[in-house]
């Protein structure tokens, strides 16, 4: 009997294949080796590549999660979860079963339909329309040499570069969720610009949407030869709603001489209903290195989303003169924690970095943020300027700054500044007594306290970022 | 029965017994005042006597609690409104203190503002040139510097900027019923000329304004139909143009007996 479900399944494995039906992808959960060995397996992946997962997942079976964020993290069951394309167990049948809470949502940003269902979790047979958009996209690219295609396809056609510049700016014994993340992986993005291109568009992840399933376990990797720019865009302004509770990408960036790398996020993750549950634990790793002279990175985030959000857009700045910059604005609402920041490693000669963090509180939330500066003994000339500020929607919400600065040269000049401020009635009754009622106030004034940070952001991005930050925000005051 | 119809036509605002309070404190304890179409009504007192707190009172400030009368807007009882209803019925304020708010700009305030205003009238929202017109007409009616309206809604304004800026929200909104509160004070006799400019362009037959003011100079630029004395939160006289005059010899406490 048991045989011939055995059997049953590998005939199905072999029936469909692993790209095209991901509801028949079982694999049950846990984690162990041998379940790390079939991920590998199923993806065709080089010995290498199988070493380094294994490496990885030993090194996390000795760590423990870390506890000195703020934030307050229910236990997580590891071997609850299924480490491969998870079986959509409870996907919607149809939009009716959805959260007509984040339908409303979808309605006001003016998500397409077709978008709404994929957003929401419901499988979808329809072939997209950004298919074929997708296609003329790609081959555009590739005349230039710029590669961009999903982790997967980059293990299979491109492993020479994979293998050169995985794990080079974040090890697998980083961190504990960097460990897991290394062992079990599932795909995510990689760009390559080669040197000297200047990529004539903006790099969106919104093209690779309907890679279902990806999200969990994500791995980018993007590198920027010499003389190179890009400028990569991730996330979507819509909710994702996604029944994987727990969320740990990593993200890595190369920049070379003379590169500059611009990456720019809006996450917006499901952050659970109104009393705290369900919603989506996010735990990132991010950095860039500025490897070469005169290699410039900038990140800037939109961080509306997730239950639990622990993220630390980081920087090297290896090469001399080059330099980071670092713009957040982080919202949280209702019961959500945010846990962000960065760090700016300054290692070479007349390296500069700039942070510039706007944390928004609302609700009974709670949203810290943590950054470090570090100066090493050679890095002549540093510079850093920082700029940390809070911004308190109602009394019961908390906003935290935790700088951590670590000046190890003398001719270092490190500047700090925060401010904590709050929306007062006197503004909200002058917009009102304009015509202007209390929750578009509000978006207007946390809109315009955000304004330099959204204003780094590509276009497009920086219009559906301020309809996010007031709908994120809707009956917070008053 | 004619005499009726027209009454209720050419009456905008009527102010009965109107008592308000703060923190438990009473403030107005017993306001009377009716204003019709096309009248300019000032209002005086010391310190202290309630004039602001009428302004308040009648845009909705929720600072302040109604605890008896009524206030009828045309024809509407407008205490059962919102502020920002309030202001889409007309009804606009010129802050005796004007707020600042940071990053956001006076274009996509007053942008706004507009929209919302024409919201709640049923209109469609106003068109990009259609605003910028009507941004460069009022910029000029009130002879307001470009730079301003690029900058955040009275960010770093002077004094002087902040109360001009008021009457071009004034002017761009184009209100039914104006409440200027003490839009004078503090401007040098050019800007009350600009000011005062402003006001008076913007008469109609079918507007009206309520001046708050300490000074009768206000006056001669402004010429109001009514001056009103508000002394301990009532109104104690009520006289023409030549009452401001004589409170300006007198002062207030012959009055106050």
């Amino acid at each position: 009997m048991s045989d011939e479900i055995l059997y049953e399944v590998t005939q199905n494995e072999y029936k469909y294949g692993f790209t095209t039906d991901i509801e028949t992808e079982i694999i049950p959960p846990g984690i162990n080796e041998d379940v790390i060995r079939l991920i590998s397996k199923k993806k065709n992946e080089p010995e290498w590549l199988l070493d380094f997962r294994l490496k990885a997942y030993r090194h996390w079976t000795t760590m423990e999660m870390p506890d000195w964020a703020y934030l307050k993290i229910p236990p997580i069951d590891y071997q609850a979860i299924s480490y491969f394309a998870a079986p959509r167990k409870n996907a919607p049948k149809s939009l009716d079963e959805v959260d007509p809470e984040l339908l409303k949502t979808f309605e006001k940003l003016g998500i397409p339909l077709e978008e709404q269902k994929i957003l929401s979790g419901m499988a979808v047979d329809a072939v997209m329309d950004s298919v074929s958009v997708k296609t003329t996209f790609r081959e555009n690219l590739a005349e230039l040499g710029i590669i961009f295609c999903s982790f997967s396809e980059a293990v299979q056609e491109h492993p020479d570069l994979v293998q050169k510049y995985m794990a080079t700016v974040v090890p697998y014994a980083d961190n504990y969720f960097a460990a897991l993340n290394s062992a079990v992986f599932s795909d995510g993005s990689f760009v390559y610009i080669p040197k000297g291109v200047r990529c004539p568009m903006e790099l969106s992840t919104y093209f690779r949407i309907n890679a279902a399933n990806t999200g969990q376990f994500e791995r980018t990797l993007i590198i920027a030869e010499e003389g190179s720019y890009v400028s990569y865009l991730e996330g979507c302004t819509a909710p994702m709603r996604d029944e994987n509770q727990l969320h740990a990408a990593i993200v890595e960036i190369v920049v070379m001489k003379d590169a500059e790398v611009k990456y720019s996020t809006v996450q917006n993750w499901y952050p659970g209903d109104k009393d705290g549950s369900g919603g989506v634990y996010n735990f990132v790793t991010k950095r860039g290195i500025c490897k070469g002279e005169n290699s410039r990175l900038s990140w800037t985030q939109v961080e509306t989303g997730s239950a639990i959000t622990w993220k630390y857009p980081s920087c090297i700045l290896l090469g001399d003169n080059s330099s980071a910059e670092f713009y957040s604005v982080a919202v949280t609402n209702n019961h959500q924690q945010a846990d962000t920041g960065t760090k700016m490693i300054h290692i070479g000669k007349n390296t500069s970095s700039h942070i510039l963090s706007k944390g928004i509180s609302a609700g009974v939330s709670n949203n810290s943020y943590r950054g470090l500066v570090k100066i090493n003994p050679k890095a002549e000339n540093a510079r850093n300027f920082s700029q940390c500020d809070s911004m308190l929607l109602g009394d019961k919400c908390g906003a935290h700054t935790f700088p951590y600065m670590e000046v190890n040269n003398d001719t270092a000049i490190v500047e700090h500044e925060a401010t904590t401020s709050k929306i007062s009635e006197d503004q909200i009754f002058y917009c009102n007594q304009r015509g202007i009622d209390t929750e578009t106030a509000v978006g207007l004034i946390v809109n315009g306290y955000a304004k330099e940070v959204l204003n780094k952001l590509p276009m497009e991005f920086a219009v559906e970022a301020q309809k996010l930050l007031q709908i994120t925000l809707e009956g917070s005051v008053g | 029965m004619y005499f009726s119809t027209r009454l209720l036509v050419c009456i905008m605002l009527e102010i009965k017994n109107l008592h308000a309070s703060v923190n438990g404190k009473e403030i107005l304890k017993g306001v009377d005042l009716t204003v019709k179409k096309g009248e300019i009504h000032a209002i005086m007192g010391p310190n202290g006597s309630g004039k602001s707190t009428l302004a308040s009172v009648i845009t909705g400030n929720p600072t302040f609690e109604v605890t008896k009368g009524n206030v009828i807007y045309e024809g509407i009882d407008l205490l059962e409104l919102d502020p920002e209803e309030r202001a889409g019925a007309g009804i606009f304020l010129s802050f005796q203190y004007p707020i600042e708010i940071p990053g956001v700009s006076m274009v996509n305030f007053m942008r706004a503002a507009i929209n919302a205003q024409r919201k709640y009238r049923d209109e469609e929202p106003i068109s990009a040139t259609e605003f910028l017109r009507l941004m460069r007409e009022k910029k000029e009616l009130v002879e307001m510097d470009t730079q301003l309206t690029n900058r955040s809604v009275n960010e770093g304004f002077s004094g002087g900027e902040k109360k001009r800026n008021e009457i071009f929200q004034m002017a761009m909104l184009e209100p039914k019923l104006a409440i200027l509160d003490e839009t004078d004070s503090g401007l040098d006799i050019d800007a009350l000329r600009v000011v005062a400019n402003g006001v008076n362009k913007l008469k109609s037959n079918e507007n009206a304004s309520i001046v708050i003011t300490h000074y009768q100079r206000l006056l001669d630029y402004i010429v109001p139909d009514y001056v009103h004395v508000l002394h301990d939160g009532k109104i104690i006289k009520t006289g023409d143009k030549s009452l401001a005059l004589e409170l300006e010899e007198k002062g207030y406490d012959w009055l106050k007996k």
